[in-house]
Order: structure tokens, then C-alpha cells, then sequence
């Protein structure tokens, strides 16, 4: 056996003895492969491949940026009230919230449009979004629009879309060609966007229906999976009021008319739960269940507050749908994971930007007809 | 040739908590790059990163305790003071990091009024009041304190093979040996 080197000469990195040299050309190996395979891991290799940032991306060059606010679902304003369990959904789900009781209900009405300041009678799509705080930290937020599918079945489909439907930057308005070409190419999203055009478009927020989209599991007590998609079903009838009939000259005629709304009295849904039979697609939504499918009353929100967006409301709330009680869990519907992924990332930019006060506030702006 | 003399290596405790956390945290941060980077698999992987930060930080704190029970071994005598400077001022950062990046991440969610979910109705209190532009800097904090920790995680095996090939000091075996002794270089043993 060699005699070992004394230490001056152990520790000795210049000029290198060959164990030196053989250390680190071993460490130069495994250093680099960690650091390549935490590459690989952060999608560096796979460029091509959409991210959460790339499809908020997508949202801001069909947009514009709009510092402070939310990328999609941008132009809201918050409400509260409360919600009434009947204890009817307590047999397919443990979360507390279907226990019989009343409890209060923090939420956000909203446009389906990543501008801040577009005006309302240029939205298709309304928006409803909730949250509810149960005892010991735990909370139910859930995202909900007036339409009875989504558009897409994938965030890459979705992402395609946005960009299909793009305004062209020659004409200001979208190409029907590239409109054309997308749905020859994407059926499901045809067929859905005939369902969605097809819906009865109410006169606003309070008469509206808005549902889930997205399939959810309920988990009973007993460890119990049921297969779900929920509904507000409004009690408002369509049209809500002639004298509160929209006032398409009014930018912000959804809201201002809701506020009207509100000051004759709270505004109600029923909280319904759809129960998929085997074979209902739950990865999905695009595609309807069936008709007839059983039904749970789950309780009624009633809704007696609106609020501008302001610091520390809805405003600074991600309504993101895997934000879940126990008891709810996500499907398999690859939307999901999407969404909560993009809604996190539009957070995250918004969170650390100076804030505009919103187009909506309460009174109306001045120059707005009321 | 006379038996080679033995030295102590790492209590086994000190051993057993430095493999466990070495794989939770190199786990942790491929999980965290990853669910930053993908659309379909953010919500799992997200799911098991919370509690597995919150692991990470208990086991940071139980070993930070074992260690002023069970003192790891005196660094070998001949080894230079610039070396002897690197060694503890990487494992002062890294022992920093362990606690600093999960803490950040609970203490980011919780200004940003996320319920801190660890498992089923398993929810952490928040640790800090909402405000969203405080959650902005701590979001960036957390990923650039990951990457740091990374970065000296690399740069600690890189010296562990080091000590291993090049030095041949006994280093490496008294984390890496599975028996109480390891040989004394010195004496002639390897």
C-alpha cells in the first residue's frame, strides 16, 4: 500500500495530482447532470411545450397587459351574502360546507374578457365566482360561468383558440378564416361554441345560470366517489326586470343594473349538483351529461352585497377552482390542473403590480347613465 | 502492516436525517421547477409539495437539535483554513436555506390568502396577514432562495466527491459509511 500524502500535499488543488484531477472530473459529471436534469425538469429542453406562463402569455398578447389586473375575467367587482345548506349533499360529500347551516359567502362578479374597461354590451360571457371559508382554515372557491360547456377541452385547445379569435392587428377585428380553419381542425370546440351561442342570453348578472363546467368528485363520509358537476340556478326570472332593462349606452350597464337589482332586495341561486351516470364524461367539458340526470339541491346563495374591487377583497382573491374542502376532489378533466396553474401564475403577476381602481364602482361613475 | 487505526464518523441519527433530507430536498426542488413548468401536472405535484416543505422544515429543525446533541466529527487536522471556511460557511447557508425557503413559501401563501392545505381537512394557519404585493416579493424570494439552495446543495457534492476521490481524507466516509468507524487515512488505511 502507497504511503498517503502528507496534508500540505492531500489538499493540494495546483498543479493537480491525478486523484484531484479524477475528483473533479467526477464532480464536473454529477454536478452537470443534476443541474441538466433540473433543467429538463423546468421544461428548458421542451420549449415547444405550453406552460402555465406561455398560455398568460397568450391572454396578454390578445389583451394587452394591464398592470394590476386579473389576465382573463378582468373587469368584476366583488359580492357577498350568504349561503343556506339544505344538508341534502352532506350523503355524497363530508366537506363541511353541505352540513345543514348558514354560512357567509364572499365572491366576484365578472365578464369573460381580459380587458379592464371593456364595456359590457361587448361581453358574451358572465362570470360567477365564490368562496366559501369553512371552520379550521379550510375553503371552497369555484369559478362558474353562464354557459352550459366549455369551449375546449385543453389548455392547449384553449390556447389555440384565444389565438384563432385574436383581433388581426391589419383590421382590429378577428379573421374569419383563422376562425374557420380552427374549428374545421377542432370539432369538439365547434360543437360546443353551438351549444354556448345557442344558450339563453339573460338580460344580466342576477337572472343569469352559471355552472361549473368542469366535473368534480364528491367524497362521502364513507369514502363514497360521486362524479359531479354543480350549478347556480337563479331565481331570478329572465328577463329580471323591464324596469331595470339593460341600458346598452351604459358601459358597465351588467353591474350598474345588478346594484339596482340588489336595492330591491337579495338576489338568489339554488346550488344544484349533477350527478354523472357511469359513462358521463367527466375529463370532458365540452360535452353535456345527458339530460334527466339526477339532481341535489345543495343549499341557496343569496347574495345582498356589491363592492368596487378594492385592496384586500375579492379583488386580491385567486378564485382558483383546486382551492377544495375536503370532501370535494378534482376530476380527471385535464382543465382543471390548467386553470389552477394559469390562475396562479396571473396572480402572481397582478399581485407585485401598482393597482388601477376598477371601471365598476359603486354609485356609478359620473357620466354613466343610471 | 499494522491494522489501521479507526476514527468516529457521523452519529447515525445525524447520518440517517442528512440521506432522508438529501433526497426530500433534491426531490422537493425538481417538484418545485416542475410544477412551475407544466400545465397537467402542477395540481399533483403541488399537492405533495406543500407537505413535503413542511417536512423539510420540521426535519431542519430536528437536526439542527440532534446536531448540538450529537456534534458531527472534527474535520480532519491537516485540512487548510480557506477549506476549513468553505466547509462551515456552506453548511451555515444551507442549514439557513433549509428553513428559509419552506418558511417563505408558507409565510408567501399566507399572503396571499391561500389556505395552506397539507393533507384532506389538514390545513396550516397563516403566518402572515393577507397583502398581495408582500406575496409578490416573497414568490420571487422563494424561487430565488430554491435555485441558491440548489446551487450549494451542487456545490456540497461536488466537495463530498471531492473528499471522496481527490482528498481522500476520510470526509466523505464519515457521512457516507453505514459503520460506526471509518479508517484513519493517516494511519495508512483507506
Amino acid at each position: 500500500m502507497h504511503a498517503d500524502p502528507e496534508p500540505a500535499e492531500r489538499y493540494r488543488l495546483w498543479p493537480p495530482r491525478r486523484p484531484i484531477l479524477a475528483a473533479m472530473a467526477t464532480s464536473a459529471i454529477v454536478v452537470a447532470g443534476l443541474a441538466g436534469g433540473l433543467a429538463y425538469a423546468g421544461g428548458l429542453f421542451s420549449p415547444d411545450r405550453l406552460t402555465p406562463s406561455g398560455i398568460v402569455d397568450t391572454f396578454q398578447n390578445v389583451n394587452g397587459v394591464h398592470p394590476g389586473f386579473r389576465r382573463n375575467h378582468t373587469k368584476g367587482a366583488c359580492i357577498s351574502g350568504t349561503f343556506e345548506s339544505t344538508g341534502a349533499g352532506a350523503r355524497l360529500s363530508k366537506a363541511v360546507v353541505f352540513a345543514p347551516g348558514t354560512r357567509p359567502v364572499t365572491g366576484r362578479l365578472a365578464v369573460a374578457v381580459g380587458k379592464p374597461f371593456v364595456p359590457d354590451n361587448e361581453t358574451l360571457v358572465r362570470s360567477l365566482a365564490l368562496r366559501f371559508e369553512l371552520p379550521d382554515g379550510e375553503e371552497w372557491r369555484t369559478g362558474m360561468n353562464d354557459i352550459p360547456v366549455f369551449p375546449v377541452p385543453t389548455a392547449q385547445d384553449f390556447n389555440g383558440l384565444l389565438v384563432a379569435t385574436a383581433a388581426d392587428p391589419a383590421t382590429g377585428k378577428p379573421d374569419p378564416a383563422r376562425i374557420s380553419a380552427f374549428l374545421a381542425a377542432h370539432p369538439k370546440a365547434a360543437g360546443a361554441l353551438k351549444r354556448i351561442k345557442e344558450r339563453p342570453f339573460t338580460a344580466g348578472f342576477a337572472d343569469a345560470s352559471y355552472n361549473s363546467l368542469n366535473a368534480f368528485r364528491f367524497i362521502a363520509a364513507d369514502g363514497t366517489i360521486t362524479p359531479v358537476r354543480w350549478s347556480l340556478v337563479a331565481l331570478d326570472s329572465s328577463p329580471a326586470d323591464p324596469a331595470g332593462a339593460s341600458k346598452p349606452t351604459d358601459p358597465d350597464y351588467l353591474f350598474d343594473d345588478f346594484a339596482a337589482r340588489l336595492g330591491r332586495g337579495p338576489v338568489q341561486w339554488r346550488l344544484v349538483a349533477t350527478i354523472a351516470q357511469p359513462g358521463d364524461p367527466t375529463d370532458d367539458a365540452t360535452q353535456p351529461w345527458p339530460e334527466g340526470r339526477e339532481t341535489v339541491d345543495l343549499g341557496t346563495l343569496t347574495v345582498d352585497h356589491i363592492d368596487a374591487e378594492a385592496s384586500g377583497n375579492c379583488r386580491d382573491v385567486n378564485f382558483d377552482p383546486l382551492v377544495l374542502p375536503s370532501g370535494i376532489a378534482p376530476s380527471d378533466d385535464p382543465l382543471l390542473s390548467a386553470r389552477s396553474a394559469a390562475y396562479s401564475v396571473s396572480f402572481t403577476r397582478r399581485a407585485g403590480e401598482a393597482k388601477t381602481p376598477s371601471e365598476v364602482q359603486f354609485p356609478a361613475k359620473e357620466g354613466n347613465p343610471q | 502492516m499494522s491494522r489501521p487505526s479507526r476514527l468516529p464518523v457521523f452519529p447515525a441519527l445525524s447520518r440517517l436525517l442528512h440521506w432522508l433530507m438529501a433526497v426530500m430536498i433534491l426531490a422537493m426542488l425538481f417538484i418545485g421547477i416542475g410544477m412551475e413548468a407544466s400545465l397537467s401536472n402542477y395540481n399533483w405535484l403541488l399537492s405533495v409539495h406543500r407537505p413535503l416543505g413542511i417536512a423539510i422544515l420540521i426535519l431542519a429543525a430536528g437536526r439542527l437539535i440532534n446536531r448540538q446533541f450529537n456534534p458531527p466529527p472534527p474535520l480532519p487536522s491537516g485540512m487548510p483554513v480557506w477549506l476549513r471556511f468553505a466547509a462551515h460557511a456552506s453548511h451555515i447557508g444551507l442549514y439557513g436555506l433549509m428553513f428559509a425557503v419552506p418558511l417563505i413559501g408558507w409565510a408567501m401563501l399566507s399572503a396571499a390568502r391561500y389556505p395552506v392545505v397539507l393533507y384532506g381537512g389538514l390545513v396550516l394557519p397563516p403566518i402572515l396577514p393577507q397583502n398581495d404585493m408582500v406575496f409578490a416579493v416573497l414568490r420571487s424570494t422563494h424561487t430565488v432562495l430554491a435555485f441558491t439552495l440548489f446551487a450549494l446543495i451542487l456545490a456540497h457534492i461536488g466537495a463530498a466527491l471531492m473528499h471522496a476521490i481527490g482528498f481522500r481524507d476520510g470526509v466523505f466516509q464519515s457521512m457516507a459509511s453505514v459503520r460506526r468507524l471509518r479508517p484513519d487515512p493517516a494511519s495508512g488505511g483507506q
